[in-house]
């Protein structure tokens, strides 16, 4: 929203400059967004008189002028054609900048003459947009006057934000009614309409659709002599940035500015028939002011006549029945539309009108009459004229709120201190009726303020302008006097793991939370229910249902940089469907190329290698241990998700649930990626690692020590390749339960001296004895049954 | 000693000194003290001797073995010592190549992560708790109930990203962090202290917007809760939060479908080139939301608003973590450019706690 000081003026009676009328705006909730002085661009420009033009000796276009701007007679050269003795123009002189297109203005030798500055055109001032030849002011400016003085550029322009609540803020009588209110000074009456009437008929006005308006009238003015502008009224428009057109549209766009009144103006002679409210029919056309012709569906309102629409109702007239220079007879409509049928109207349309955006805030329903009344007395006064009576239909007015207002309300919902006087004195300020009742006031808020409907929304009118600044500081209490911990387990958890896969040398990364649907569909997601409507590009279309692709991406990215050492983690949502309990926390550790956890690359002391399923598997476990589960509990089960390669992944479970998985990319999921390095992924889902139960007491297990040294045996098998080693350990170990403590394997082999089809595995085992050193029978004992026990799974020892 | 004997010791000890490791003082240990040594020798000889001058030799001869040992023993160390010297000076390696690469040591925490446990180390302080909802919500949640009217322009401001309908409602995703609000009333009688950190969503995207990006809300509902005491809680949250002792604020009237009165908070700041100071310069920062709790927003909660009361307040956490660390482009902190993550991460050990500072 954006006015002039003096156009605010016009409504305010003040001596305030404008920081003052800046600063009051912020405090009241006005928010200025911007101040323009259009003298700043000026400064320094000057009004000049061409004493003589003489004709340039050395070009045909020139002349060479003698200006006096007050000082000594100055030499210019200037190749306008309107360039003449006795013209009154502006000057600039060297070291100025030329507004319109930053050139510094220097002394200078134009064709052999010097020239000591330039007569400027309006363009060049930037004061129209185009020009033919220099500025020409009247006879009696004075030389030597600040040519934005002279060029009525003095009026600094505020813009503001208006919030959505606030209708009335829309016209600047409203803006200045809440300065005035705020104590910078009166806001002027309106003077009472005068208008001429005759016996003149308007149209009749049917209703067809009484749910889009909340109100219609209309008004005949015949004999009405149209065209452009009196300076003032084009002035005002143009200083606000809008484009005169004509007298009769022109006090339409004043209104809508000015009192946040939007009003249309249709050529009575171009209308036939009746005025008619009614939906559109559906693939009805108009072709709009705006010069495009909009398709229209029975959702949208119009106003038509016996040839069809001419005006899209509260959002824009139609180009055939408009107003120009040739109209006589004017109808001038003043309604009142549904805002929830307009915004929907202009969304679909896309047309974003002054007069769409205020109606479908608010527009005061009381200035129905009011607003027209106004209109036509100064239509009459530019543009003469006798009118109809008023045509006023389909009114539909809610009745006064009223708001039992206790003054209690303002310190219990502020904490600030206010008299009774100064909340009453700001209330009528800003148009609110007060009836004083035992515990504050019964108040029924202006017409133009429908968006006040509580208590609350007083509290906000009082202090907004009583000042902000007058809120107290009152601590917070604490709830206990040492402060305890708030965060559910849940949220510890996460921290914990995030803590942890940055200290296993992983960086954590944050990706969005949609992806490629092709990515979503590899990773078990891209259900239709998950597909956004309207995402900002097809790239970030599907809730993801792992965060692995876009981590594999990312690290792929990197290495197309050159970055290609380096571990991402991350560990955030992932949403597998749309209710809220489908929305888990995957923790998830993707690595690629020669990432290990030692390092990557070539190193004198060691090269690293590929990295492979195990240290997904390694990344996977530490994930389990860092959310507080005892890992060794997890079960592994070969194989993984369809996103893995079927031989080089594995699924963690406990119990039935599946927790995570982890493993190799399967090589056309990640070609698919796009990636061209090997890539190995670890997931888990946090939530569904069991919380331990919260025990009574902090106090840790007695710690059991042995006093008695373990025993470590080691054992090479000959196993089928088809044996998995959680198979034979698992049967190692059931050898002796009580004995066996431990079994680990410390190599694998196969090749010369194993049998095709067989891998030798060698085995570890230790033996923790319980009561008294182990003898060299007991120990042979657990031996032997250690090698049947492998026997059974289909091991043999070796010989 | 004759003077036999004590020429044999000098003799003794120049074999010794002459053996150049231990293998060659073997050899002259063997020569002299061995089965056949000359000392032994000399030994075998006492026997043949008459009693008197047997007990005279015999000392003399012991005299020569003691002195024979001590040389021995010297020697023997000073060898050790010198074939140690050698072994060490062979085992030299060169220590100024590099080590093995600290890998674990690369690892960063990101920025809105590490700023998302100051604000709330900070808020459980005061005793907030942490409150979660859905990133995916439906109408009701993210709008309705928190009084946007239907097709109000409020509601055309957030930018929303909308999922097929289901039930009949619409999903969209949640485009602000209230209608975790909404969901905590629900499930929690007052008193009410929480702090509601997560994603949020809106179809934008330029220098300053992304499509996803985080917030922190904060909610009272308690007896004498009001816009003073959270004008307090506020200015305390900046001051702690940008680690200055001082803070100046100003609260101007906004508008919020779900707060009323609805404030908007400016800090006073002074901009220094990219750097940015709080508490000082002429300067002022918009950075945050709030306003007293909606009495129909209290009401879609269950509550009622004659008798309950409570404030609100919403702000970005990415917004505060460029604020606080410099940092300049929104749009880096979703690239995952690892060399970014390095740059503006923080180490794994550097838990935000109100004991040892926010942050190092």
């Amino acid at each position: 929203m954006k006015f002039t000081l003096s156009w605010l003026k016009t409504h305010l009676d003040t001596e305030a400059d404008v920081s003052t009328i800046a600063k009051a705006l912020n405090e009241i909730g006005l928010e200025v967004e911007a101040i323009e002085d259009p003298a700043k661009d000026l400064q320094g420009f000057v009004v000049a008189e061409i004493v003589s033009a003489e004709q340039h000796p050395n070009a045909d276009r020139l002349r060479v002028c003698m200006v006096n701007a007050g000082g000594a007679p100055l030499q210019v050269v200037c190749g306008a054609q309107n360039a003449r003795a006795g013209l009154k123009t502006v000057l600039g002189v060297p070291g100025l900048t030329v507004p319109a297109n930053g050139m510094v203005l220097k002394l200078s030798a134009i064709r052999g003459v010097e020239s000591r500055g330039m007569l400027c055109s309006a363009e060049e001032l930037n004061i129209q947009a185009e020009s033919d030849g220099i500025v020409e002011l009247p006879k009696q400016t004075p030389v030597g006057m600040p040519a934005a003085q002279a060029l009525g550029r003095t009026d600094p322009v505020i813009e503001i934000a208006v919030t959505p609540n606030r209708g009335d803020a829309l016209g600047i009588r409203g803006i200045a009614r809440d300065l005035a209110a705020k104590g910078l000074g009166h806001l002027k009456p309106l003077p009472a309409p005068q208008i001429k009437t005759g016996d003149i008929k308007a149209p009749n006005l049917v209703i067809e659709a009484p749910e889009v308006t909340r109100g219609f009238a209309l008004c005949r003015i015949n004999g009405v002599k149209n065209g452009p502008s009196p300076a003032w009224l084009a002035d005002r428009l143009t200083s606000i940035g809008l484009r005169p057109i004509n007298c009769l549209v022109d006090v339409t766009n004043l209104f809508t500015h000015d009192r946040n009144r939007p009003l249309h103006v249709f050529d009575a002679n171009k209308v036939h028939g009746d005025l008619v409210v009614r939906r559109a029919r559906d693939a009805e056309t108009l072709l709009a002011l705006d010069g495009r012709t909009y398709t229209l569906d029975q959702t949208m309102a119009v106003i038509a006549d016996d040839r069809g629409p001419e005006s899209l109702a509260g959002i824009m007239g139609g180009e055939a029945s408009g107003c120009d220079e040739h109209t006589t007879d004017v109808l001038v409509e003043c309604a009142l539309w549904e805002p929830l049928n307009i915004a929907q109207t202009g969304r679909k349309l896309g047309i974003h009108s002054d007069a769409r955006h205020r109606f479908e805030r608010s527009v005061d329903p009381a200035s129905l009459r009011e607003g027209l009344e106004q209109a036509i007395a100064m239509i009459q006064d530019l543009c003469g004229g006798i009118a109809s009576p008023l045509t006023i239909v389909g009114q539909r007015q809610n009745p006064p709120a009223l708001i039992d207002f206790p003054h209690q309300e303002i310190k219990r919902l502020t904490g600030i201190e206010m008299e009774r006087a100064e909340a009453e004195s700001i209330l009528a300020a800003l148009g609110f009726q007060t009836k004083p009742t035992p515990e504050g006031w019964r108040v029924t808020p202006p017409s133009w303020r429908e968006d006040v409907e509580g208590k609350a929304d007083l509290v906000e009118e009082v202090v907004r302008i009583a000042g902000l600044d007058r809120l107290p500081k009152t601590p917070l209490p604490k709830t206990t006097h040492i402060s305890q911990s708030q965060l559910t387990r849940d949220q510890i958890r996460r921290t914990q793991v995030r803590r942890s896969l940055a200290a296993r040398g992983a960086l954590e990364a944050i990706t969005w939370s949609f992806i490629p649907q092709q990515d979503a569909k590899m990773f078990g997601g891209g259900q239709p229910e998950l597909a956004l409507i309207n995402p900002i590009a097809a790239d970030l279309a599907n809730m993801r249902p792992s965060l692995i692709p876009s981590l594999s991406r990312t690290l792929q990215k990197n290495a197309d940089r050159g970055q290609t050492e380096a571990v991402l983690f991350e560990v955030g949502q992932i949403f597998l469907g749309t209710k809220p309990n489908d929305q888990v926390t995957a923790a998830t550790m993707v690595r690629r190329g020669t990432s290990g956890v030692r390092g990557a690359g070539r190193h004198w002391l060691g090269h690293a290698s590929k990295v492979t399923a195990f240290d997904a598997k390694a990344d996977a476990l530490a994930i389990v241990h860092a959310a507080g589960f005892p890992a060794e509990r997890v079960e592994i089960v070969q194989g993984g998700p369809s996103w893995a390669h079927p031989g080089q992944s594995g699924t963690l479970k406990i119990g039935r649930d599946v927790i995570g998985a982890f493993g190799l990319l399967h090589p056309l999921v990640a070609e698919s990626l796009g990636l061209d390095a090997e890539t190995v992924a670890a997931e888990v889902i946090l939530e569904k690692l069991p919380l331990s139960k919260p025990k009574p007491t902090k106090a840790k297990p007695a710690l059991l020590l042995s006093a008695l040294q373990p025993v470590h045996r080691d054992f090479a098998f000959l196993a089928p390749k088809t044996l998995k080693a959680s198979e034979l350990m698992k049967a190692v170990t059931g050898a002796d339960k009580k004995l066996v403590t431990n079994v680990d394997i410390f190599d694998v082999y196969a090749g010369q001296g194993v049998p095709e089809g067989f891998i030798s595995v060698a085995l570890r085992v230790t033996l923790q004895p319980l009561n008294a050193t182990l003898s060299e029978a007991e120990i042979d004992t657990v031996s032997k049954a250690i090698v049947a026990a492998a026997k059974s799974v289909g091991a043999e020892l070796r010989q | 000693m004759t003077h036999d004997l004590a020429t044999l010791l000098i003799q003794a000890q120049n074999e010794m000194s002459q053996a150049a490791d231990e293998a060659a003082l073997e050899l002259v240990r063997v020569a002299w003290v061995g089965k056949k040594g000359h000392i032994t020798e000399l030994l075998k000889t006492l026997g043949t001797l008459p009693p008197e001058e047997r007990r005279e030799q015999g000392a003399a001869i012991n005299q020569l073995k003691v002195g024979f040992d001590e040389a021995y023993q010297q020697r023997k160390a000073i060898l050790k010592a010198s074939a140690l010297d050698e072994k060490l000076a062979r085992e030299t390696v060169d220590v100024t190549r590099p080590a093995w690469p600290n890998a674990l040591a690369q690892g960063r925490i990101h920025p809105v992560s590490q700023v998302t446990e100051e604000i709330t180390a900070i808020f459980a302080d005061l005793g907030f708790a942490v409150a979660e909802g859905p990133d995916i919500e439906t109408d009701h949640y993210n709008f309705t109930a928190l009084n946007f009217p239907e097709a109000h322009p409020a509601r055309e401001m957030h930018d929303t990203f909308f999922l097929p309908s289901e039930d009949g409602e619409r999903r969209l995703l949640r485009t602000h962090t209230s209608p975790v609000q909404i969901r905590t009333m629900e499930a929690k009688k007052p008193p009410i202290r929480v702090i509601i950190p997560g994603r949020t969503y809106r179809c934008d995207s330029d220098q300053t917007h992304t499509p996803m990006f985080h917030q922190v809300e904060g909610l009272v509902i308690e007896e004498g809760a009001n816009l003073g005491q959270l004008r307090w809680v506020l200015e305390e949250f900046c001051k702690a939060f940008f680690e200055v002792p001082q803070v100046e604020m100003r609260f101007r009237p906004s508008f919020f479908p779900f707060t009323e009165p609805s404030l908007e908070v400016d800090i006073r700041c002074r901009r220094e080139g990219g750097d940015i100071r709080f508490g000082e310069g002429d300067d002022w920062l918009e950075i945050l939301g709030c306003g007293m709790v909606h009495p129909n927003v209290l009401k879609n909660g269950g509550l009622d608003p004659d008798h309950v009361q409570g404030y609100a307040w919403g702000m970005g956490i990415d917004r505060l973590a460029m604020l606080k660390y410099g940092l300049p482009d929104l749009r880096a902190f979703f690239e995952g450019d690892v060399r970014w993550l390095r740059h503006y991460g923080f180490l794994p050990f550097d838990i935000p706690s109100l004991v040892t500072g926010l942050s190092s």
